[in-house]
Order: structure tokens, then C-alpha cells, then sequence
């Protein structure tokens, strides 16, 4: 007879799971931390469920993932991550999908400095040029990809100095410790168009989009709160907020994955 | 077993934290000194000043020389008036930094031995007419020997294992200011852990050796000291 009870009561939750709030927590690449806290915010107040937001870099995310962090979604920087992850067998299957593009900029805090031709990259008229540690971070591989297009590389190499981050790589060319430096949309940018300093929006032909992965975590996998984030993400006032802080829509792009 | 640029890592770290330990010495001895002695009434924040890197986010010191080294902070503006340009990502600015960094490593434990020296050698010392930088050579040094010791390994090791600030102000540039603690995190980064383990296992087994070598060194010293101070 207790048994009996116990079963219905079992069923009843199982019923109620997702109309209740649950809670999730997702670990998100630091470069897209100020998005996040806003699509949070939007997703908290339509669905009822909490997240936990957890940043960092997507390297470190990685390693605290493959040695057993809480998280149930993860929300990278790269495409690499979340891969060496699926094949680590962490990642709920076929949830991979690209939540973002990144745009590149080459920036100046000077607002006379970088104008829409990039003359200052091509006349080598800087003292130094910042960008991203291309084997670390997706917006430095871009912008060695946009150096190679415009065959500058040899010319620029001697004045490169690398931030392990995009995060850094701003500070850098912020603090006009670097004159120049390829940096993200996103971090220059109000309501997609660049609003302080001068920069050049880096054609999306010489580099290879930037695609940031989100994955479905083995442990948030029957978390309602992690499933609904993922498919919030893909809803149209979700990529709203994206272009708002400079970033693109995957759609926007060929699918080439 | 290393790759060309781990080489050039591991090289410049030593060069980086020689050179550091040196400077540290030389500044650090008379800073000790004056703090161990003196009854100035700011020598309280001063002693509070050199502690304060202790407190502080090695990677928080880092934005702030960063800001402050710049083209518009304070430092920047004063280096590039005396024509040495920017100090960022130079091999220089990582030396300002790791001294400014280390210097609560040389600074107590150098005032700790001066302080627990006392009065008494030096008044006998001053009895045989020992002039005074006679009286800190021939007595305070040989004396605060253990605490010069401990100095020199804690701010040539601290500068090794310096991480956070290098990278806020370093640029990673290979031979001026990628270093063995910056190289490691990339191969972290990069999810290259075979390279990251080879590189720290070298760091920790050169860091052990090193410290060994020193203590062993420390206490013969102290046994040989003791025996010639005897009569």
C-alpha cells in the first residue's frame, strides 16, 4: 500500500517537471558575458526557471568540465571546445550548435586614427599592433587570417603583441599601450555599430567566421531549465540582444560546419 | 624534449628573475635597513606600501601598471619624456614590475634580521673605530646572512612563479616577455596538457634542485659562520 502511494506521488513530479522552475548553471566564455546577463534576464522573466552564470575562458571551462564541474550548458568561445568535449563524451548528443558569430574590428582609441580603407594597417604607420594569441583565442586566428588575406604579416609581425584573450587584447589597445589592434564588435560597439574611438570593420571574406558553439552538458541534460536555454537561444529575440552587443547570427553565414 | 620557444621561455625567465633578484638586493637592502632602524613616524605606511602587492590581485597590479605605464598614465608619461619610450611589453617593464611585485618578499625578511641584530654589535664594533659602511659590511651582512639568504630565494622564486602581472603587462612576445608561467597557461589554453606537463614538471623539479642547493648552503654557511666567530 505505501509503495502504491509512493509511485503516484513519483508520477505526479515527473508530470509537474516542467512547469515548475528549475535552475541551471551555465558556464559562458568571458567574451560574451555582458549578452549573457541580459539574455538571462529576458529568459528568467519568460520561462520562470534561474540560471547560474559562470565565466571564463573557454580553456579553462574545459578543464574544470572534463574534471566534473556542475555545469549543464556551455556556452564557448570556439568551436573547438565544445568538439574535444563531444568526443570526450561530456556533451549530450547532436545538442552542438552555433549560437554566435563574432564580428573583428581593428580599433584605435584614437577616433582620427583607423578609417574605412584601414590605410594605418597598410602604410605601417603604428607603433604597435594587438591582437589575440591566434593558438588561444578565435579572434586572434582571425585576425592572422586577415593579416594573410592582406599579405601584411611579414611587414607587421615584428610590432604584433598578443593578449591571451580578446578581453586583454582591448585592455591593450584601450589603455593605448598599442596604438592599434584587432579586437571584437562586441566590445566596441553599442547597438551594432562602433561608438567609441575610429576602427575598420573587418570584411567577413578575409577570415573565417567566428563561430562560438554552445553544447548541451551530459549533466544538464534533464535539467528543463538547461534544455529551454538552448532552445531560447535560438529564438528571435534572443539573436535580437546578439546584435545588439555586435554580434552576428549564425544564419547570416553559409553553412559550411 | 622542448620546443624552441620553451627554450627561449625557460632562458628569459632566468635572465628575468637574475636580474630582478639582483635589483631587489640593491634597493631592498637600505629599504630594510631604514625600516629595521628607524623611528619616523611614516615608517609605519611605508612598511605598509611595500606589504601592499601582498594584497592586491597580481593580475589587478597588472591592469593598474598597465594603465599607469601607458601613453596617458603617470609612468608612461614620464619614461617617454626621458626618451626611454613605453615600458609595456618590453623585457625593462617586466622588471619594474616583478621588482615592485617582489619587493615585500626581500624587504621582511631582511628587516626581520636587521632588527634582530640589536644595538649591541654595532656599538662594539663603533668601540674599535669601524667606520660605519665598515660596521654594515664586516658585521650586518655577515650577521643577517640567513635573512639574506631567505631573500634572495624567496624574491628570485617569487619572480619565477610570477604569472598574473607578466601577463596583464607582457604581450606575450617570444625572448622579451614570454616567460615559462605564461608559456604553461597558453599550452593550458590550448588544451596542448602533454607540453604543459613537461614544462611544469621541469619548473618544479629546477625549482626544488635550486632550493635545496640554497637551504644546504644556508645552514653550512651559518655552521662555518659560528665556528670562525667563535674567538
Amino acid at each position: 500500500m505505501f509503495k502504491r502511494v509512493r509511485w503516484w506521488w513519483l508520477a505526479a513530479c515527473a508530470f509537474a517537471l516542467p512547469l515548475q522552475a528549475a535552475e541551471a548553471t551555465v558556464a559562458v566564455a568571458s567574451n560574451f558575458a555582458a549578452p549573457m546577463a541580459e539574455l538571462a534576464k529576458h529568459f528568467e522573466r519568460e520561462t520562470g526557471h534561474r540560471l547560474t552564470l559562470a565565466f571564463g575562458s573557454s580553456g579553462k571551462i574545459f578543464a574544470q568540465i572534463q574534471n566534473g564541474a556542475p555545469y549543464a550548458v556551455f556556452l564557448s568561445a570556439d568551436q573547438a571546445k565544445p568538439r574535444a568535449l563531444e568526443a570526450a563524451g561530456r556533451v549530450t548528443p547532436r545538442s552542438r550548435f552555433t549560437y554566435a558569430v563574432g564580428r573583428l574590428v581593428l580599433w584605435s582609441a584614437d577616433p582620427a586614427r583607423v578609417d574605412s580603407d584601414a590605410t594605418v594597417l597598410r602604410s605601417g604607420a603604428f607603433r604597435k599592433l594587438a591582437l589575440a594569441n591566434p593558438r588561444l583565442a578565435p579572434y586572434g586566428e582571425a585576425a592572422l587570417q586577415t593579416l594573410t588575406a592582406l599579405d601584411l604579416v611579414e611587414t607587421t609581425r615584428a610590432r604584433w603583441v598578443q593578449g591571451e584573450n580578446i578581453a586583454q587584447t582591448y585592455q591593450f589597445v584601450s589603455t593605448g599601450n598599442a596604438d592599434i589592434g584587432f579586437v571584437a564588435l562586441s566590445q566596441v560597439a553599442t547597438d551594432g555599430v562602433i561608438s567609441s574611438g575610429s576602427g575598420w570593420l573587418v570584411p567577413a571574406n578575409l577570415h573565417e567566421p567566428i563561430r562560438q558553439d554552445a553544447v548541451l552538458l551530459r549533466r544538464g541534460r534533464f535539467n528543463p531549465a538547461a534544455i529551454a536555454l538552448m532552445d531560447y537561444l535560438r529564438t528571435d529575440d534572443a539573436r535580437a540582444v546578439m546584435q545588439r552587443f555586435g554580434y552576428s547570427n549564425p544564419e547570416d553565414y553559409s553553412p559550411g560546419d | 624534449m622542448f620546443s624552441d620557444s620553451d627554450w627561449q621561455a625557460i632562458g628569459l625567465t632566468l635572465r628575468l628573475a637574475s636580474v630582478v633578484t639582483v635589483l631587489l638586493l640593491l634597493i631592498g637592502t637600505p629599504l630594510a635597513w631604514w625600516l629595521a632602524r628607524s623611528r619616523a613616524w611614516w615608517k609605519g605606511p611605508l612598511n605598509a606600501i611595500v606589504a601592499l602587492p601582498l594584497v592586491l590581485p597580481p593580475t589587478v597590479l597588472g591592469f593598474y601598471l598597465l594603465v599607469a605605464m601607458g601613453p596617458q598614465g603617470f609612468v608612461g608619461e614620464l619614461t617617454q619624456a626621458l626618451g626611454l619610450g613605453l615600458l609595456p611589453f618590453t623585457f625593462w617593464g617586466l622588471v619594474v614590475a616583478s621588482v615592485l611585485y617582489s619587493m615585500p618578499f626581500v624587504v621582511q625578511p631582511l628587516q626581520n634580521s636587521f632588527a634582530a641584530l640589536g644595538e649591541r654589535p654595532l656599538e662594539v664594533a663603533a668601540t674599535l673605530r669601524a667606520g660605519p659602511w665598515d660596521r654594515f659590511f664586516s658585521v650586518v651582512v655577515p650577521l643577517a646572512r640567513p635573512g639574506f639568504i631567505t631573500a634572495s630565494i624567496l624574491g628570485f622564486a617569487h619572480t619565477v612563479g610570477e604569472f598574473g602581472v607578466v601577463l596583464m603587462i607582457g604581450g606575450n612576445i617570444p625572448g622579451a616577455t614570454q616567460v615559462v608561467s605564461v608559456q604553461i597557461y597558453d599550452h593550458v589554453e590550448a588544451l596542448d596538457y602533454a607540453n604543459a606537463h613537461r614544462l611544469s614538471l621541469a619548473m618544479v623539479v629546477f625549482a626544488f634542485v635550486v632550493l635545496v642547493a640554497l637551504y644546504s648552503f644556508n645552514r653550512r654557511g651559518r655552521g662555518v659562520f659560528s665556528v670562525g666567530a667563535a674567538p
